[in-house]
């Protein structure tokens, strides 16, 4: 081969590689960031927030379909598949929560504990084994247990959600979930604190079949964690 | 040889003592520098004095320091002598000597002077990492390979000033820590809080994989492992706000994987551990029997229901056999 040939083919090869590492970078990294849910949208100073959110047994992602995700809820009615959801600050935010994953038990119990929200509590009503009414506390070593936990550290807010039955009938099997499959509902609400990108997760290691269950929908944004982006 | 004979006798006694002169200039600078390391820079020199530990620490840094300025001046100074000195003077286009002459004191002087630096240091901190320190491998006044307990310790009650050290154990999870405290009802919180003046022993394990505890400003790092009770102590010498930090890269959330805790008055620490400990009361009796470390895969007796009713749902499958916990 020539000496110009040879340079060619070494040009190509290094601009292929380096095209595919921007791709990859792109595609899988940057291109992987969910939508903002915005719940700003039209909201009237000194009104509270009505967020609806459900967690899912499943997703809609083609690639990872059976991730356990949140969903939201947009103002004009639409299921969005994130967990990036932006709040106005100092507001208080009334929370529905649809959870249609089945029950699991807590690694750390600690995390059966309702904090941050008003009044330290949580309504739970619907499917959720021996769990009903005003709770602040979920053992879940002697009920169902827990599906999963929606908490952000740096606002000490921590709503562990009960699961349904495992042997519960009509679970949902595709995302996003709809009110006839078989679900429990927490409420709760909690004010938002000052502007800023509060990060939250699930403590519940639901990453299925992964190290410690915390990879793949733990690790992975708009699945099992998120961030609470509250704007003044 | 021979250029060395080609020196006239008259300039090679004009010849000014280079080694006199760049030893005033080593000692002035490394007086006024140490000077200036162990007044000026000392007392803020990291972790701070915070605690015992961290005080320790700072110590070992400023000695470190005292120590080290001397050898990187006396570099220094050599070079900056001979780039000064020593340079090439203009429209001098000799070549230089073909000889050195070997300088065997010089060089003994050196080799003995940093062994010996060198080899100090070594033995003092062996002594600082052993003796006082004991801020994250297991030693101190209760040492971790001695069961870590005095005869007159207790582990479920605790009261300031007496040698029953207080514990917190420090519970590590992807992606955050927690804290219980044993002789207050066995409460666990997301608030570490500690007394001034009171030693302080942390007892660090990890619920999944390996993170590391560091409290920085008390000069505390330890490891936090599965299965593992790492042991560090430290008595907080003021009240204030310390940050406390996984240092060990443990996931996707590594970086959000901190918190504050607080050094308070002894009052004002009795005060917060007995309202909390009345407030968590339900919650701390779901926790699991307070122990040194804890086994995630059987601690819930409904994951263990789960796999030997076969089950096929999460709470088997996390724990259970197929996809253990600690692969």
């Amino acid at each position: 081969m020539s000496l110009p040939a040879r340079i060619t083919t070494l040009a190509v090869a290094f601009l292929a590689v380096v095209a595919g590492a921007v791709f990859v970078v792109i595609h899988y990294m940057l291109g992987a960031t969910p939508p903002t849910v915005d719940f700003t949208a039209g909201h009237a100073s000194g009104q509270p927030v009505n967020m609806t959110i459900q967690t899912d047994p499943v997703n809609d992602a083609s690639s990872t379909p059976a991730w356990v995700s949140y969903f939201a809820q947009s103002p004009d009615g639409q299921w969005i598949h994130s967990t990036i959801w932006q709040l106005p600050a100092h507001t208080r935010i009334n929370v529905t929560a649809y959870e249609f994953d089945t029950c699991d038990p807590l690694r750390n119990q600690d995390w059966g504990h309702v904090t941050g929200t008003i009044g330290g509590v949580m309504e739970v009503s619907g499917e959720a084994d021996g769990l009903n009414g005003t709770l602040s506390t979920v053992n879940s070593d002697t009920t169902c247990g827990v599906a999963h936990t929606f908490s952000v550290p740096g606002m000490g807010l921590n709503v562990p959600f009960a699961g349904v039955l495992y042997t519960a009938k009509n679970q949902c099997t595709q995302a996003p979930c709809v009110l006839s499959d078989t679900h429990t509902v927490t409420r709760f609400s909690f004010v938002t604190p000052g502007p800023g990108e509060y990060r939250w997760q699930c403590f519940i290691p639901c990453g299925l079949a992964t190290d410690q269950g915390n990879g793949h929908a733990m690790s992975t944004l708009g699945f099992m964690a998120g961030f609470l982006k509250v704007v003044a | 040889m021979a250029a060395a004979q080609a020196v006239p006798a008259s300039a090679a006694r004009r010849e000014p003592r280079h080694g006199l002169r760049i030893a005033v200039i080593w000692v002035v600078l490394s007086v006024a520098a140490d000077l200036v390391i162990w007044f000026a820079w000392g007392p803020h020199m990291p972790p701070g004095d915070m605690s015992s530990s961290a005080a320790d620490q700072q110590f070992d840094f400023n000695v470190l320091a005292v120590i080290g300025a001397p050898v990187l001046i006396g570099v220094w100074t050599y070079f900056g002598y001979a780039l000064t000195v020593w340079r090439q003077k203009e429209g001098d286009d000799e070549d230089g000597p073909g000889y050195l002459p070997g300088a065997v004191r010089i060089q003994a002087t050196w080799i003995a002077v940093t062994s010996a630096i060198v080899l100090g240091l070594a033995g003092f901190g062996t002594y600082e990492l052993i003796a006082p320190a004991g801020a994250g491998s297991g030693q101190g006044p209760q040492p971790a390979f001695n069961n870590g307990v005095l005869a007159a310790a207790s582990d479920t009650s605790w009261s300031p000033n007496t040698n029953n050290i207080l514990q917190v154990q420090v519970i590590a999870q992807q992606w955050l820590f927690t804290y219980r405290y044993p002789q207050f009802g066995g409460f666990e919180t997301t608030d570490l809080v500690l007394p001034v003046g009171q030693q302080v022993r942390f007892n660090v394990t990890s619920l999944d994989v390996v993170h590391s505890f560091w409290a920085y400003q008390l000069g505390v790092k330890a490891d936090a492992n599965p299965f593992v009770n790492d042991v560090a102590y430290t008595t907080p010498k003021q009240a204030g706000g310390f940050t406390v930090r996984c240092d060990e890269l443990c996931g996707l959330w590594h970086g959000a994987m901190y918190d504050y805790g607080k050094v308070e008055s002894v009052p004002d620490f009795l005060n917060w551990a007995h309202s909390t400990e009345t407030q968590l009361t339900a919650v701390t009796k779901t926790l699991p029997p307070y122990a040194l470390i804890y086994t995630p895969s059987e601690i819930s007796g409904l994951a263990k229901f789960y796999y030997q009713a076969g089950v096929p749902g999460a709470g088997a499958q996390y724990y259970g056999p197929q996809y253990p916990a600690e692969p």
